[in-house]
């Protein structure tokens, strides 16, 4: 029954929602926790369309017959009437209620929790933070942002926490969401069927930038994912122009290092993400600006026009200043 | 009761009238005691807030009528998104519905000359105006809440949000709080012990039922909501720490005790709706309600039942599985008795002869409107979907059905139905359908697009969003509809004002009515019946014989009760003859008392505790005042 839903799926989906396949659709899966949901979902949008249907019809009946007393065929006998409220009113929901039950709670929840332990082959640790995502690689020192590198087709643990108020993981084409909560840890389970890229967003409202608090998963080959693992291990790369040079020092020097930190140097700063690797990701300021020469400068000239609220403040820098700091910035790789 | 049968008649009517005359004039309107009056100051009041809460919402849909959109900045979004729901809920839906419709009305409908409290429901409405004001005042100097309106610590405390924002929040809502409990106590010993003599519990009007459901409701559901939002005041203000985690305090306990109570609020917000749905539908189909005691058991089954599925406000939070199944089975079985109301009103329908004016299609549009609420509804019960979709836009289609189609279209509906009786004139019915059906399209609209835009993604409480993800065209949908929706509202208004000076002149019963509203004249007098009603039946105004009896019975003298201000009681359950009350008229000290309480909320806002307690004194001194002066024979 499942094999034939699965087929059916692609099929309304794209005939009902064009946005499907794009963005962070639960509706996409892309991993069996997800697919199983959405599959639940399809079951009951058909379930509910029936009862809706069905309603709206005998209201258009009552219009239709609204001269005529009575029931069609049934006439206007008052113990039928009660009879039809207690069938349809009282024993029919408990009889389909009870089957979502079963299904929804006993079945396809067994697929959404947590992984069991021992059950994965890796585990990453997710921070989240007013506005971004801190990732760390567990057993290694390497720690990025925003965007969570998974070797594919591999379980993968993620444990969550918070760093201040409650935020909540959500890639909603590989599984459901799960709260961060000051004080405990939540656990769920990432796996991806194929490579690609899948977008996650801040599911709980957790103050200005709540908006632009998105992230995204990249699931790709055991090899590459492993090199790329191996490169973030590593300490930030020395800089080798006089440029980078003078820009290091710069970032040294002024408050970047109080909030940042670069593996393998002085700046140690934990308020915002780690910038070891900065040029592994494609993004800036979870997922708010691409990462491009010009528009990391324009970040660092002025984050609170970029991501209004978000709590990186405008250093005053001069022109040659911030030119050297990006130079530095763009060797991170 | 406009013809006057005898010469004796006529002078027990003159001296009833004397009686229970109202001090005329603005001042009889602060001082004012009548339930009548007290539910008109609700309705604009409500109304009122009813249109600054409609003013955010479209200002929140015109920013996201396209992507990155730069109308609102996100600090004022929070702000409008925030107050919209605090709003609606607190200063709108339960002050309209129980305020408004519930003090007109329900009195009437028992067959009583006023609520059992008087004074305390004049006290409910100046502590409602009050703390409207207060948390208005919040927002005009630009420090409106603006943590959601489920303001979740850690974000609501302190530390992440040091502005006055959340105080007026907080503060605002205990304030709001007192308002409901004693408009809750007043309703539950109205509705116990000022029905007409012979209507037993069996024979009261389900709109009745569904108030006095309600009012438990209230009275369980906010402990809870006082109790977290005093500890919240405790930790920002006074540096204690019940929600915070790194001294030992708990986060999540916010969220417990915000749904113990949030919860059974949907059930507050909607209960009163299906009472006015239960009293237009036997109007408009022309017979009793189907099933009858099932609708009535089924009231108060989900008023109770309510207090048992917090939890699946909380799926995502990761509690134990076995609480979850817990919860989520209660979240199934509170189905189950909507089920049967929902299905006693279509077989209504059915096999009465419908007449589809203006009140029932409103009703109609609730009935589908909270189908498609309520079946999402059953989705969210099933564990795996709400942890997928909580916190999406499908969620705010979902209770947008409910606490927008639901429960307001009644609201609606019933402003329309009871408008004659309010005012003596009939509404413009087709300016009446025409409103319907923009106000029907405008909600479906607006709400609909948002299962859509939650189903491929789109977070909740998100002051923009990228384009490029799908959501954009729904998105435009969805602020049309805000507007289409809004020009219905606006029109039910102008309807409704025109016609209340313009309409035409109606009697006392222009539907055929089945409740005792209908017995008497349109505005009733100030003293509501001449004639107490006796009264054998759930629908007595279709008991002919025994209105006529009521006529005879003003000549013979019999239940006019003309000498004093007064009123009977009658027994809980059987309704039989107890004893006379003395009512109390118009009074001074329910609006001074709310002064006082507001001005202990003020300057506990400000931090200046010894004003505040000076303050908290006066309320004791005029509370002693109020004592003092009983009500006197008149
Ligand atoms: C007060 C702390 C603070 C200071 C000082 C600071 N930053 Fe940041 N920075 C942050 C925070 C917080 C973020 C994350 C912003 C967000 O996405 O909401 C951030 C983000 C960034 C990012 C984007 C990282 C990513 O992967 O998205 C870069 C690049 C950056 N900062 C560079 C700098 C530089 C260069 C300086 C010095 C000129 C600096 N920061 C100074 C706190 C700071
Ligand atoms: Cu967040």
């Amino acid at each position: 029954m499942a094999g034939r839903l699965r087929l059916l799926v692609p099929i309304v989906c794209s005939t009902a929602f064009a946005g499907c396949g794009g963005g962070q659709s639960p509706l996409s899966p892309k991993s069996k926790p997800a697919h199983d949901i959405s599959t639940l979902w399809w079951w009951m949008l058909a379930v509910a369309s029936v009862v809706f249907l069905g309603a709206v019809f005998m209201i258009t009946i009552a219009w239709l017959r609204r001269k005529r007393e009575g029931l069609p065929y049934l006439g206007r006998r008052e113990n039928v009437a009660n009879g039809l409220v207690v069938v349809f009113g009282l024993l029919v929901p408990v009889a389909v209620l009870g089957v979502v039950f079963v299904i929804a709670n006993l079945v396809v929840t067994k697929d959404t929790d947590a992984p069991a332990a021992g059950s994965t082959a890796m585990s990453i640790h997710v921070i989240g933070h007013q506005w971004f995502w801190e990732v760390r690689y567990q057993g290694t020192p390497a720690v990025t942002a925003n965007e969570i590198h998974i070797p594919v087709r591999t379980r993968v643990d993620v444990a969550v926490n918070t760093a201040d108020v409650i935020h909540s993981f959500w890639v909603p084409e590989l599984n459901r969401k799960i709260d961060m909560i000051p004080g405990q840890t939540g656990r769920i389970l990432l796996y991806a069927d194929r490579p690609g890229q899948y977008r996650g967003q801040c599911a709980e409202f957790c103050g200005v930038q709540h908006a632009h608090m998105a992230m995204k998963v990249i699931a790709e080959p055991a090899a590459t994912f492993r090199g790329w693992l191996a490169n973030q291990s590593r300490p930030a790369r020395a800089p080798t122009t006089p440029a980078q040079r003078l820009g290091r020092q710069t970032f040294l020097t002024t408050a970047c290092s109080d909030c940042h930190t670069l593996r393998g140097t002085a700046a140690r700063g934990v308020i915002g993400p780690d910038l070891t690797h900065l040029m592994s990701r494609s993004t800036l300021a979870a997922l708010t600006i691409p990462n491009r020469p010009d528009e990391l400068a324009r970040w660092i000239l002025d984050p609170q026009h970029v991501k209004p609220g978000n709590k990186m403040p405008g250093l005053k820098l001069d022109a040659a200043e911030t030119r050297n700091l990006v130079d530095f910035l763009e060797s991170l790789k | 009761m406009a013809t006057v049968a005898s010469p004796e008649a006529a002078r027990r009517v003159q001296r009833l009238e004397r009686v229970w005359r109202e001090r005329p004039g603005l001042l009889g309107w602060l001082t004012t005691c009548d339930h009548k009056r007290i539910g008109i100051l609700y309705l604009f009041t409500s109304l009122a807030f009813f249109a600054a809460g409609g003013v955010e919402a479209l200002l929140v849909r015109t920013q996201l009528i396209r992507p990155d959109n730069g109308l609102l900045g996100p600090e004022k979004f929070d702000q409008m998104m925030t107050t919209h729901g605090v709003t609606m809920i607190f200063l709108f839906v339960i002050p309209i519905s129980i305020g408004a419709f519930g003090n007109y009305l329900v009195p009437l409908m028992i067959g009583s000359r006023d609520m059992a409290f008087p004074r305390m429901n004049a006290l409910s409405y100046w502590l409602f105006l009050a703390s409207g004001i207060f948390i208005y005042t919040g927002l005009f100097l630009g420090h409106g809440p603006n943590a959601g309106w489920f303001d979740y610590v850690p974000l609501g405390s302190k530390q992440y949000d040091p502005g006055p924002n959340v105080d007026f929040y907080a503060l605002g809502l205990i304030f709001n709080g007192v308002s409901s409990t004693a408009a809750a106590i007043n309703f539950i010993v109205t509705i116990f012990k000022l029905r007409a003599p012979g209507m037993s519990l069996n024979r009261m009007p389900l709109f009745c039922y569904a108030f006095l459901a309600v009012s438990f409701a209230l009275i369980f559901a906010l402990p809870p909501l006082n109790v977290a939002l005093g500890f919240l005041e405790l930790d920002r203000r006074l540096g204690f720490h019940f929600f915070d985690v790194a001294h030992g305090g708990d986060a999540l306990m916010w969220q417990h005790l915000f749904w113990i109570f949030g919860h059974p609020e949907v059930y507050i917000i909607i209960l009163p709706a299906f009472g006015i749905a239960t009293s237009i539908i036997p109007t408009f189909t022309r017979r009793k309600m189907v099933a009858f005691p099932l609708v009535a058991l089924a009231e108060i089954l989900v008023a109770f039942i309510g207090f048992g599925v917090w939890v699946h406000h909380m799926f995502a939070t990761g509690l134990s599985s076995i609480t979850l199944v817990y919860f989520a089975a209660a979240s199934l079985i509170i189905v189950v008795p909507s089920g049967i109301q929902l299905f006693a009103w279509i077989t209504t329908l059915n096999t009465g002869r419908p007449e589809f004016k203006t009140p029932l299609l409103f009703i109609c549009g609730f009935i589908i409107f909270f189908l498609l609420g309520g079946l999402s509804g059953v989705m969210f019960a099933a564990i795996p979907f709400d942890q997928q979709l909580t916190d999406t836009y499908f969620v705010v289609a979902h209770f947008h059905f409910v606490i927008f189609g639901a429960a307001v279209f009644p609201i609606l509906g019933g402003l329309y139905y009871w408008f004659p009786k309010v005012t003596g004139r009939m509404y413009h019915e087709r300016t009446g359908q025409l409103s319907f059906w923009l106000a029907f399209t405008g909600t479906a609209l607006t709400f609909f697009p948002m299962h859509i835009v939650g189903l491929l993604g789109m977070p909740r409480r998100v002051y923009t969003y990228p384009g490029g993800m799908g959501w954009s065209d729904y998105n435009l949908l969805e602020s049309i509809g805000a507007y289409v929706l809004a020009s219905g509202l606006f029109l039910i208004v102008a309807n409704l004002l025109v016609s209340a000076f313009r309409g035409v002149r109606v009697g006392p019963d222009p539907w055929g009515g089945a409740t005792l509203e209908w017995a008497t004249s349109s505005p009733p007098p100030d003293y509501n019946f001449p004639v107490i009603p006796k009264v054998t039946s759930a629908y007595a105004m279709w008991d002919r014989e025994d209105r006529e009896e009521d006529a005879r019975k003003l000549t013979r003298g019999d239940l006019v009760l003309e000498r004093g201000h007064e009123t009977p009681a009658s027994t809980v359950l059987d309704a039989d003859w107890d004893e006379i009350l003395e009512m109390p008229s118009d009074s001074p000290w329910p609006i001074t008392l709310a002064a006082a309480a507001a001005g202990v909320f003020a300057f506990l806002l400000l931090g200046h505790w010894l004003v505040a307690g000076v303050f908290g004194g006066l309320c004791l001194a005029v509370l002693a005042a109020w004592h003092r002066q009983e009500p006197q024979l008149a």
